[in-house]
């Protein structure tokens, strides 16, 4: 991979391309490689649906090589949503395409005149550009079902549902899992939306006649391949955990924390958890001719997916993670996992943002447009977005929107974008993470939950504010550092929990690529992409005035502890002091 | 005394999701687990009423005691 690819889609007479080599952004994948190209490049004070931003797609640095679960893919941009720097990731097949092309890269910019919705083709020729308004207004499993006639069953496919072509700030990228069905998503931000204003509906990854990249020492890869394997199989976590429940596995761990926000962040227990809850989703999936254990792409150990069926065992759509099912689920009131799974397959259509659009409907819920637990409410109101009714796009704008729309105190946002399914008040740590991590109210940025809750890599105390802050710095510099190397984020588990198998990353890394890595570097290597992320979002207007939650947090005390996030703003100023 | 004890992923194979168990006064967590022949090394988690707790831990009459193996997801 040394190679990157640009885009001009405001070219006369339709986009043009130009391959140029990857320079000094060697060494970077995934978000590394996405952060740094939009801090450079684009104008911190355009518009985000303006021809001045840019849609940057980095594979991991491994994607497409024999090393397991490498396969991710990242998208980079200013986000409609949060008016800053986003970086979103998705599995799916596509980034293991692109890195066996040879792309570090693929950024579009500009934007083309007229309404005609373009699709792009990257294969071994270079790439390929034709107007194909035959999509337009189609979900993505039936955009998916029209490009695969044409172009078959050995491509990836990365398109936009009907939420991307509205440029709603809720919408996704959609990315084929290897069923070639629209499942992984970059969810986070409205990077759909920007795809769709770059009028960008598909975009084709042929792999065909393509090797993988070679390592530049292969026998040493070899070697770290394998001991790679064996250490992401050696910890309970992504050796039993993941495969056996998915990330679901954690409603039942959340709720006994007291820490799974319930009916809009009201209440931190729900009665119904344990009917949506890992163990009884994995047990229905088995009964019901699914699979509770699946691989988003080829070659991954973890294989923390699943396949969710209907009662007539047809086919509804993948495992519902766990964030989804809590977000339409417990923060909802609602406790019907087909309900879940058929919002989950709607989301996925539309290409919406499952996290954005279960917290959306429930700020919705607390308006009273419809009441708590209202299955069929719910099902109505996701309806109206894909139909892009004048609601449907209110809802489909985020959580912020709908409750500035509806007069709504408690409205779960940082920096207007959905707080994931860990109560910041019950879990502190991930509280200081979702107020200042650069990318607005996200979890994965520095996930204290696992030293907070799940005592994996030590254990601080959720309930109080002490510690919490060094807890979540250290966090965000280590994800930071793995989400560059584009591996699949629950690598972490494994390898910030048993030193070696951290040590055989690098080895992978090192072998790939000839370099020399030790550990430390990989720790300024985070620094270094957070620093340009937040140097973006204070250029954009996004200082450190909004590294806060919102208010309520601080007030309203949080059943069944009692707590308020209690980690002070002058603390919370202090996170990224290194 | 009676303490309500769940049980979460694979240690509910061959065991239960839930019950009412007598133990003696002053049982710890830790005899508690090896009473239901899970391996202490096994424990990734032990709640008492909705708080962490350590093996050594001795729960009160009336509590809810909840065991987890080691987790994750995100
Ligand atoms: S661990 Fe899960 S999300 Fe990650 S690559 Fe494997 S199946 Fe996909």
């Amino acid at each position: 991979m040394d190679k990157i690819l640009r885009v001009d889609m405001s070219a006369k007479g339709g986009p043009k391309a130009s391959v140029e080599p990857v320079g000094k952004y060697v060494g970077l994948g995934g978000r590394g490689m996405t952060s740094l190209i939009v801090a450079d490049e684009v104008d911190p004070a355009c518009h985000p649906l303006s021809a001045a931003n840019k849609l940057v797609f980095a594979p991991g640095l491994l994607a497409g090589t024999s090393a397991s679960t490498s396969g991710r893919i990242s998208v980079g941009c200013k986000s409609p949503l949060t008016g800053g720097i986003k970086e979103a990731n998705a599995g799916g097949q596509a980034g293991m395409a692109l890195g066996r092309l040879g792309y570090a890269a693929v950024i579009f910019e500009g934007a083309p005149a007229g309404d005609d919705l373009w699709k792009v083709l990257i294969d071994k020729n270079g790439v390929s550009f034709s107007v194909d308004n035959s999509c337009r207004g189609l979900g993505n499993y039936d955009t998916v079902e029209k490009l695969v006639k044409v172009h078959g069953e050995k491509c990836a496919y990365v398109t936009i549902g009907q939420a991307g072509e509205m440029k709603l700030g809720a919408a996704s990228i959609a990315c084929t899992d290897r069923e070639l069905r629209p499942t992984r998503h970059m969810g986070r931000g409205g990077v759909g939306a920007v795809m769709g204003s770059k009028k960008i509906k598909a975009i084709v990854v042929d792999e065909s006649g393509t090797t993988p990249p070679q390592p530049r020492d292969p026998a040493r890869f070899k070697e770290a391949a394998k001991a790679w394997v064996e250490g992401l199989k050696r910890h309970a976590v992504s050796g039993q955990g993941l495969p056996a429940f998915g990330t679901n596995v954690l409603t039942n761990v959340l709720n006994e924390a007291g820490g799974y926000p319930t009916f809009n962040f009201k209440e931190g227990r729900f009665a119904g958890a344990s009917k949506i809850s890992g163990e009884t989703q994995a047990q229905l999936e088995i009964d019901r001719g699914g699979l509770a254990t699946h691989g988003c792409q080829r070659g991954c150990t973890i294989q923390c997916s699943g396949i969710f069926h209907d009662k007539e065992g047809k086919y509804v759509t993948k495992q519902p993670e766990y964030e989804t099912v809590w977000s339409h689920g417990g923060n909802c009131g609602i406790d019907d996992l087909d309900v879940i799974a058929q919002l989950d397959r709607m989301d996925d259509d539309f290409g919406l943002d499952t996290i954005e659009m279960g917290v959306t409907i429930g700020v919705a819920m607390e308006a009273g447009v419809i009441p708590f637990g209202d299955a069929a409410g719910a099902l109505r109101l996701l309806g109206e977005v894909g139909k892009g009714t004048p609601l449907g796009r209110i809802l489909g704008s985020g959580a912020g929107v709908t409750g500035k729309v509806f007069g709504v105190e408690r409205v779960p946002v940082v920096k207007n974008q959905a707080l994931p399914a860990y109560d910041p008040r019950a879990v502190q740590g991930q509280g200081v993470t979702y107020a200042t991590s650069p990318m607005g109210g996200d979890h994965t940025a520095g996930y204290a939950v696992a030293t907070n809750i799940l005592k994996v890599g030590g254990f601080v105390d959720p309930l109080k504010p002490e510690g919490q802050v060094e807890l979540s710095r250290n966090l965000q510099i280590a994800t930071a550092a793995v989400d560059s190397t584009g591996m699949c984020l629950f690598v972490a588990f494994p390898v910030l929990d048993q030193p070696d198998t951290f040590q055989t990353l690098i080895d992978l890394l090192n072998a790939q690529y000839g370099l020399s890595l030790v550990g430390d570097d990989v720790a300024a290597l985070g620094k270094k992409v957070l620093s340009a992320e937040r140097g973006f979002n204070s250029r954009a207007g996004l200082g450190v005035e909004q590294d806060r939650l919102p208010r309520f947090f601080e007030q309203q005390p949080l059943a069944p502890h009692n707590v308020v996030f209690g980690v002070k703003p002058e603390e919370l100023d202090r996170v990224f002091n290194w | 005394m009676k303490l309500t004890v769940k049980l979460f992923a694979t240690f509910r194979q061959g065991r239960f999701a839930e019950a009412e168990l007598e133990l003696a006064e002053g049982t710890t967590l830790g005899s508690l687990a090896d009473g239901l022949r899970i391996p202490r090394e096994e424990i990734g988690i032990l709640m008492v009423g909705g708080r962490h707790a350590e093996l050594a831990h001795r729960p009160a009459p009336g509590d809810v005691v909840a065991i987890f193996p080691l987790l994750g997801g995100g």
